[in-house]
């Protein structure tokens, strides 16, 4: 039985972390189908009929799914499920919250957070903040699985040539509306999608000494993050957080900047490629991961190495 | 409104856990255990709301070991009315977890469940949306802002983005985020009080539902370690370094 994904996207763009998806895919190693519901949505359509790897697409255009709400996801995405073996999602705040609906609607587990997929029932997730790894099997009919985006390669998004066909929607269910939202604006890349990442903790000591991040940011093309700290200190908004219980990242360069190195932050980041720790600690638990540590004052040391770039 | 809120012991988050030398889970002998960090915000929330005069009775859930009986009695003093324990010493999964307090919602009816958004055990992240799909009811998760109306209930979730608001009609299931509240420690004569408060003990086969673990954990082992580097003297070696060694930049 083939497998379906369900896309991220924002009704014009798949959402980087699809393409990792249909990556993760290829190792169940069927026939995959991917699922754009969204509202006005036909240029997600088309850019999903181009990724490598997707043999259909489903396309489902309704108002009701303009927010990915997850009572009207859950139940479009149980209305297909049956016809697969595998539904798989990106473990982002959108797949978390609508997947697990999916999963007792069919009265299935879920396995969230996948990180390697042994075979085509047997998975690996992290457990405790990514301190430990378990290897669990699902003998259930229909495997419902969250990624880990970032541990998993990117599907090329162009050379492939997939079919699209139009299908209804399940309507809205009534029991949720959509008020607003309040989405921080940035000209940077994304956090998640981001190749260098520029990160600051607590020792920053304000929101406005976040601006010497960003002069570093800008020279680097680099995403800005923060550790819980910073975010619960009111230095950056809550989007801002890499860690167990805000965004896990994997980029080629992460720069941990007055970040001690808390076990939860060290979950969400710990894969990056390289990692810098600049810290006055010389003790600090991040030194103990970080390939290359500076201990110092970073109020002089991000300025002189933003000029040094 | 009655509001059910349900709890889960799990290891403290100060212990640093080690896997089993035979990788059959986690060393849990001898352990320190505390009430969900999440859950401790679920609590707090229906408190809060009891205080303000919104909520007139709060029930406190969990299920697992006779041990949990700590993790209610610490609910309780915190400020919840009584307690339901599912005793059980099977292994628990999300969708057992979640047929089982079904079970318990359809005799209490409670106007709004809050949960913590996940256990830091498992790090599931399912039981709230599994339970509000079971019930066919509305889910608000990753609340970092709960504001109830009579017959609805506004909540701001913490999103990728940013932030969201939606409304949800009552009764719904709410999973809170960590921004929702600072959970308060429960006083000496609240915590005498609390012993005084029921607990009501249930088996599983008392609600009618079957726990068993529908995913088999084959094995628990430690994740890569990750190797530390070195330290640098300064900025331009570290560019140096960075550029000719890491090429990254």
């Amino acid at each position: 039985m083939p497998t379906l994904i369900v896309a991220e996207h924002d009704h014009k763009n798949l959402k980087p972390s699809t393409l990792h998806v249909v990556a993760a895919a290829k190792a169940v190693g069927q026939p995959t189908t991917i699922l754009v519901a969204g509202f006005n949505c036909s240029e997600a359509v088309k850019a999903a009929t181009s990724i490598v790897g997707i043999e259909k697409v489903l396309h489902a255009d309704d108002a009701a799914y303009e927010h990915f709400l997850a009572e009207n996801m859950a139940a479009l995405v149980v209305k297909l499920a049956k016809e697969f073996s595998h539904v798989m999602t990106p473990a982002t705040r959108i797949g978390k919250n609508f997947m697990p609906r999916v999963a007792a609607l069919l009265d299935v587990a879920q396995i969230s957070d996948v990180i390697a997929i042994e075979s085509a029932d047997t998975f690996q997730r992290p457990i405790y903040a990514g301190n430990a790894i378990a290897t669990v099997q699902s003998k259930d009919a229909i495997k419902v699985i969250t990624v880990r985006a970032t541990v998993f390669d990117k599907a090329p998004a162009t050379g492939g040539n997939a079919t699209v066909t139009k299908i209804d929607g399940t309507g809205d269910s009534g029991l949720t509306k959509f008020i607003g939202q309040e989405l921080s604006k940035s000209e940077r890349p994304e956090l998640t999608a981001a190749r260098i990442i520029v990160s600051g903790g607590r020792a920053l000591g304000s929101g406005e000494n976040f601006k010497l991040l960003e002069a570093l940011a800008d020279k680097l093309n680099a995403a800005i993050g923060a550790s819980r700290a910073a975010v619960d200190a009111g230095y950056v908004p809550n989007d801002y957080q890499v860690g167990q219980t805000g965004k896990i990242v994997a980029p080629d360069l992460y720069i941990a900047i007055g970040i001690s190195g808390a076990i939860q932050h060290l979950a969400g980041m710990k894969d990056s490629k390289v990692i810098v720790a600049i810290n006055k600690d010389p003790d600090a638990p991040i030194f103990q991961i970080a390939d290359y540590g500076l201990v110092g004052d970073l109020f002089q040391i991000v300025p002189a190495l933003t000029a040094a770039l | 409104m009655k509001i059910l809120v349900t709890v889960k012991r799990v290891v403290d988050f100060n212990v640093k856990i080690r896997v089993k030398a035979d990788n059959s889970g986690i060393e849990l002998a001898n352990i320190k255990m505390s009430m969900n960090p999440f859950d401790e915000i679920a609590v707090e929330e229906a408190v809060r709301l009891k205080e303000k005069n919104i909520a007139k009775e709060i029930v406190v859930v969990t299920l697992g070991v006779a041990q949990c009986q700590e993790t209610l009695r610490t609910a309780l003093a915190m400020g919840a009315d009584r307690a339901i324990h599912v005793q059980t010493d099977l292994e628990l999964q999300p969708l057992a977890v979640a047929k089982a307090l079904k079970a318990i919602i359809d005799k209490e009816k409670p106007d709004l469940v809050i949960m913590g958004k996940q256990a830091i055990d498992d790090d599931c992240n399912q039981t709230g949306q599994m339970l509000a799909a079971l019930l066919g009811w509305p889910q608000g998760t990753f609340a970092s802002k709960v504001e109830p109306e009579t017959d609805k209930l506004q909540i701001t979730r913490e999103v990728d983005g940013g932030l969201e608001t939606i409304e949800l009609k009552l009764p719904a299931v709410v999973t809170t985020d960590l921004r929702l509240n600072e959970p308060r420690y429960a006083s000496l004569p609240n915590i005498m009080k609390a012993k005084k408060k029921p607990i009501e003990t249930l088996t599983p086969e008392q609600l009618g539902v079957n726990l068993t673990p529908r995913l088999k954990t084959i094995k628990v082992t430690e994740p890569p370690k990750r190797k530390g580097g070195i330290k640098v003297s300064d900025v331009a070696m570290l560019v140096d370094k960075l550029r000719n060694e890491a090429k990254v930049i």
